[in-house]
């Protein structure tokens, strides 16, 4: 077995204007995507208003086999409608930068591990800050937050997706994942100062989705949000892919939780096609990571049908059981990096959490805000403790805690500033992400638009019709199977010659 | 209250607790401590200092 498959993250950050608190949010996502493709160029981002090919879009479709009437739909469920007041772009490093809602959103191109999933998503923060550079040229200071929630009722989200084969009944994928979701959050949570969706209770909980989370399974993702969500878009041969999107993860700044978020859930997901899941079932997964949130002592148990109590600890435990028995005898380098931070994660936080500071995101920003209770005598209903809480994921390398955390060497830095300053420019290698981000790099200004499956050209403008280039296969298109290519053709029309005639 | 509890590590019932290990764990909370502290230091001059406003202020539209 091994952690590798198709991966990629999405992260709609927290936007302000400070001393414009009614400035609408929409408008200052825009200003922010529009602030990066303008200011970097053609041959880092497509213009904006261009950007995106709608054709494959299919938001409404459920993975339990049905469509969704679209006028019975939440008009907020509608992404695929393309509105000139909100940009869009698609990058060089193969990513999608987007205005969703009311929020400027990074997705990073499709990687196959998941130390490549830490790489690009740190690169989206990059891109942030080269966008709020830009805007400050232009004196327009805005500030970005690599956060979930606001406190006050809002949460915004950070979605992973994993690409697995059609044939793997969906009911028993969400059947596999729901009680290892409930526990995951104590291997990657970020960390909340308030309980309830408004902070009702002063406290600290271990996750930032966890008290907006309202059902076990379900399609919506802005209301009711589900543990495990059955839209259904593969972005990729239907019939042979689906991708699970999930967005029951908070946003973290440790790379070893990233790493552990994107990594953990990949192994799992090979346990469930394999027909190997633990079969964990249960009795209320909603209040149960609600629960497990609320208590950061750990010792919080969840009823399961069969009457047995675990903590989370407990679960992961079986999971990770199960895994170590499929493993086989062949394990990648991935995979094993994955699995020691795993083990080495987990037995710290059965000990003494204290020894993750730096690893896991929750006990980190924890351990900053006993700090100061202790120091200061400050109780958790202080805003001062919220204020922390919030600046905590400014990303802002001056302003941002776990920034400044980082820059001090107090977070174990999985890849280096170098890795994630070329990964802001350059797509991965190993999927189609490369063919898309290096024909916006080879052909800024003949690439009219493009999604995950498709690039469209216009070859010469005004003279041909637009050519789409259709990628359904995520693995075809990298860099070893069409470099060569690339690297040959002298222009469009002449890579475009060399498409069609290689078409089986 | 959630959270509130003290973020002490719990021994297990099952456990022998030796005697001579605690001093080397209280060394160990010490300089745990210290670190934080110098962190503390270190950060308390970028926090934002009208902290009520600041919160007030960081308000979002609910997204995905």
């Amino acid at each position: 077995m091994t952690v590798r498959r198709v991966i990629g993250t999405e992260t709609e950050y927290g936007v302000t204007r400070p001393g414009d608190p009614r400035a609408n949010p929409v408008g200052l996502s825009g200003l922010v995507v529009r602030a990066y493709a303008t200011g970097e160029g053609p041959t880092r981002a497509l213009p904006t208003g261009s950007g995106w090919d709608y054709a494959d879009e299919t938001p409404l479709r459920d993975a339990r086999g049905f469509e969704m009437a679209r006028a019975l739909a939440d008009l907020s469920q509608l992404t695929d409608v393309d509105d000139p007041t909100t940009a869009n772009s698609v990058l060089s490093n193969g990513a999608r930068l987007y205005v969703d809602h009311a929020h400027p959103e990074y997705s990073s191109p499709e990687v196959l591990s998941p130390r490549d999933a830490v790489t690009w998503d740190r690169a989206g923060d990059e891109v942030m800050l080269r966008a709020l550079a830009h805007l400050a040229e232009q004196g327009d200071q805005l500030r970005l937050y690599k956060n979930n929630v606001d406190g006050k009722g809002a949460s915004y989200g950070t979605h992973e997706n994993y690409l697995v084969p059609r044939e793997v009944p969906f009911l028993s994928i969400a059947a596999g994942l729901v009680p290892f979701f409930v526990a995951r959050q104590v291997l990657v949570g970020a960390g909340r100062v308030g309980l309830g969706q408004f902070s009702e209770q002063p406290g600290f909980q271990i996750s930032q989705r966890a008290d907006y989370i309202e059902t076990d399974i379900g399609l919506e993702t802005t209301l009711k949000r589900p543990i495990v969500n059955t839209r259904d878009e593969p972005h990729a041969t239907g019939a042979k892919y689906r991708r699970l999107h999930i967005i029951v993860g908070d946003a973290t700044l440790c790379d070893v939780g990233t790493l552990l978020r994107l990594g953990t859930t990949s192994l799992v997901l090979g346990l469930i096609e394999a027909g190997r899941s633990p079969g964990l079932e249960l009795a209320d997964p909603v209040a149960a990571i609600r629960a497990i949130s609320h208590d950061p002592t750990l010792r919080a148990t969840v009823d399961l049908v069969d009457g047995r109590q675990l903590t989370a600890l407990e679960i992961l435990a079986v999971y990770r059981e199960a895994i170590q028995d499929h493993l086989g005898p062949a394990v990648d380098a991935d995979t094993r990096e994955v699995l020691e931070h795993w083990d080495s994660v987990a037995a710290d936080l059965a000990t003494d959490p204290s020894r993750c500071v730096g690893r896991v995101d929750w006990v980190t920003k924890q351990a900053l805000l006993e700090g100061y209770r202790r120091r200061d005598g400050m109780e958790w209903g202080d805003p001062r403790l919220t204020a922390i809480d919030i600046q905590w994921s400014d990303l802002d390398p001056s302003r941002g805690l776990a920034a400044r955390m980082r820059a001090s060497g107090r977070l174990v830095s999985l890849v280096t500033p170098e890795e994630v300053a070329e990964a802001v420019i350059r797509p991965p290698q190993e999927t189609r992400a490369w063919f898309r981000g290096e024909c916006i790099s080879r052909f800024a200004g003949s690439v009219r638009a493009a999604s995950w499956d498709s690039v469209v050209f216009e070859p010469a403008r005004g003279t041909k019709g637009l050519r789409r280039v259709q990628m359904p296969e995520p693995l075809k298109g990298s860099m070893e199977d069409i470099g060569p290519l690339l690297e040959s053709v002298t222009d469009v029309d002449d890579l475009l010659g060399h498409l069609v005639a290689g078409e089986d | 209250m959630a959270g509130q509890e003290q973020k002490r590590p719990q021994r297990r019932e099952d456990e022998d607790t030796p005697a001579p290990e605690a001093p080397a764990v209280q060394q160990q909370d010490t300089e745990r401590s210290a670190e934080v502290d110098d962190l503390l230091d270190e950060i308390d001059g970028v926090l934002e200092t009208n902290a009520e406003e600041f919160v007030h202020g960081f308000v979002q539209k609910g997204g995905q």
